[in-house]
């Protein structure tokens, strides 16, 4: 899927990255002196409680927010010197987003979800009806393609909207708590198929809560308050057998 | 974004609420059937009259007697009485290369009795001209002949209402009329004509004009009826007719030369003001319409908040999210715009079924000005919550519920 990077390349890097949000009158730090580096096909579990930090983190890596201070490399491109056009052709071409709440567009069928990413593109219809075709079939939803959202099953909607996050083929894939919403079988059916789409190559970021799910990461990071409190390896679990 | 599936997404966008939708489409299509309906009606009330004056035919000039134009300068210290209009005057003008036909006329009113009905009827006195110049339609019998102008004959020619108000169900062709001390013999009846130029030919006895300067014991004339040779003779015509009555009245300019084309031009362009203006009040329920469409899409963007989120996330940049918005005002605008084409057809076929007389016709620039102002203004008014939503932060904007 996403080209090999050279090894040793930090795909992400991250150095004193703070973020400070305001709220009322009160300055609250989201982020604070994070520093960071990810490697191309890593499999990181950012994890830690609530409000320490890590959606924030997860929405700097996606750039969708600009921090306050420190600086972000995106494969060696400083983001700070990048306008909201080309930021926006990044998420586009570079970067897939998954979130708790799935954020399907309802009044589009799973096939047109899919799509959206390639429609915002510019991609040819042509083109995009084979794409969108193989990538469903790849996640098992093939005969819910002409589906909408509210037919469909929590662990169907949330696999719709990872193949709405790989159909550009993106090599960063970011997951903000991926499995909250769904029950535990959907769930690991969920992060197998994120793990899968891993083992190819894809860089994967999970945000969760949940040990269990950040367990089955390779490298977890934990936040506490915004900083990093702790960012540990372990060896790598027996790769998970990609879904049909 | 290709415009195409810019297109198509703005339509499901509206499709997915239906009531709201179709209920901001009605409302533009009721304000351009509104524009093309009025504009129809002024254009229609021009046509009429445009057609109504059409009938007297463009190269007619007509000759007042006395100058009734307002000059710079000191009023006159000696009143100038204007010199009558003789039949002299009128046969003078017939020397000038340019005039083909003319028609003096002698208006009055007279008592017309026939047996022991009678009332006061319009007394026009003229030449055997005034048939083709005023194009007088004949039901039976014949116009007045062609004799000497100066020659009194007791004729007369009488309109349709005349007819039927003194003769009733007998024969008039050929009875003799009493129109106030004299007697004429009937020799024509003219068919239903209608009101022309201030003037109800059905309601009116025509004589020839010795005849009638005779009963109204008065040698002037209450105006002339001058055909150019050609239309573009006109203007040449007019001078001359000028030129040769001033001579004829020692010098003195006293008469008043109206064209048919300045009257009508006149009319002609009242009604299309009128028109433009009756179109700019429709205009305004377009204006309403635009800001029902901007609040469509302020209601649109604030429901819509996490999905403005989530294209924004996938790799919408602001313009492509702003257009979004914007497609989805234009499809409303252009669907009430081909709404509004619709019932305006619908209620120009239903007028003219109703009023065949009456040429409704909305003119050529309605449709698209309608349409277009329609467009314009949803989509000017749809540039301010375009824009909120463009400018949305993508992170607020994938919380908001």
């Amino acid at each position: 899927m996403a080209p090999a990077p050279a090894t040793g390349a930090r795909l992400i890097e991250l150095t004193g990255v703070s973020q400070v949000h305001r709220v009322g009158d009160q300055d609250v730090h989201a982020l604070r002196d994070v520093d960071l580096s990810v490697e191309p096909g890593e499999y990181m579990a950012i994890m830690g409680p609530s409000g320490s930090g890590k959606s924030t983190l997860l929405n700097v890596v996606g750039l969708l927010e600009r921090p306050t201070a420190g600086s972000y490399r995106l494969d060696g491109v400083e983001a700070a010197g990048l306008d909201d056009e080309e930021r926006a052709r990044l998420r586009r071409e570079r970067i897939g987003f998954v979130f708790q709440v799935f954020h399907l567009i309802p009044r589009l069928t799973a096939a047109e979800n899919v799509e959206l990413p390639m429609v915002l593109s510019g991609v040819a219809p042509a083109h995009r009806h084979s794409r969108v075709n193989a990538a469903l079939s790849a996640l098992g939803l093939a005969d819910r393609a002409d589906h909408r959202p509210e037919q469909l099953s929590g662990g169907q909607r949330q696999r719709v909207a990872i193949a709405r996050a790989m159909i550009m083929e993106p090599d960063l894939l970011l997951a903000d708590e991926p499995t909250g919403n769904l029950d535990r079988q959907a769930g690991a059916g969920v992060l197998d198929t994120l793990e899968a789409l891993n083992a190819r190559g894809v860089t994967l970021l999970v945000v969760t809560h949940d040990p269990e799910v950040g367990d089955r990461a390779a490298r977890r990071l934990r936040l506490v308050d915004g900083a990093v409190q702790d960012d540990r390896r372990q060896s790598k679990r027996a790769a998970t057998p990609a879904p049909s | 974004m290709r415009p195409a599936d810019l297109l198509v997404f703005a339509a499901r966008a509206v499709g997915r609420y239906r009531v709201r939708s179709a209920l901001i489409i009605v409302a533009t299509a009721v304000g351009v059937a509104a524009v093309i309906l009025l504009t129809a009606l002024g254009e229609g009330a021009r046509l009429y009259v445009v057609e109504r004056f059409a009938v007297l035919g463009s190269e007619l000039l007509i000759v007042f007697p006395g100058r009734n134009e307002t000059r710079g300068g000191a009023p006159p210290m000696l009143a100038e009485t204007p010199r009558d209009l003789t039949l002299n005057d009128a046969l003078a003008l017939t020397r000038s290369s340019y005039v083909r036909r003319v028609a003096p006329l002698a208006l009055g009113g007279a008592e017309v009795t026939y047996g022991r009905r009678g009332r006061e009827i319009t007394v026009i006195g003229s030449t055997q001209d005034f048939e083709h110049m005023r194009h007088v339609a004949l039901a039976q019998g014949r116009f007045l002949p062609a004799s000497e102008p100066d020659r009194a004959t007791a004729v007369a020619v009488i309109g349709a209402t005349v007819r039927d108000e003194l003769f009733g169900s007998e024969r008039a062709l050929g009875s003799w009329l009493r129109v106030g001390e004299r007697r004429f013999r009937v020799i024509g009846v003219m068919a239903n004509t209608g009101q022309s130029l201030g003037t109800d030919l059905d309601d009116a006895v025509i004589m020839p004009v010795a005849s009638a300067q005779q009963l109204f014991d008065s040698p002037s004339l209450a105006r002339i009826l001058v055909e150019a040779r050609r239309r573009e003779d006109l203007n040449r015509a007019e001078r001359a007719v000028i030129d040769i009555l001033t001579e004829r009245h020692d010098g003195e300019e006293d008469v008043t030369v109206v064209t048919q084309e300045s009257v009508l031009g006149t009319f002609d362009r009242i009604l299309r003001i009128l028109t433009l203006a009756v179109g700019a009040i429709a205009g305004i329920s377009l204006l309403v319409a635009g800001i029902l469409i901007m609040n469509v899409i302020l209601v649109a963007v604030s429901q819509r908040t996490p999905e403005v989120g989530l294209l924004k996330a996938i790799g919408a940049p602001a313009p492509t999210v702003r257009n979004v918005f914007l497609a989805e005002a234009a499809v409303l605008a252009v669907a009430g715009a081909g709404g509004g084409l619709l019932l305006a057809w619908i209620g120009l076929w239903i007028g003219r079924r109703v009023f065949p007389e009456f040429p409704l016709a909305a003119p050529v620039w309605a449709a698209p000005a309608a349409v277009t102002v329609a467009v314009v203004t949803a989509l000017l008014f749809a540039v301010l919550p375009a824009r909120r939503a463009a400018r949305l932060d993508p992170v607020e904007a994938l919380a908001r519920r």
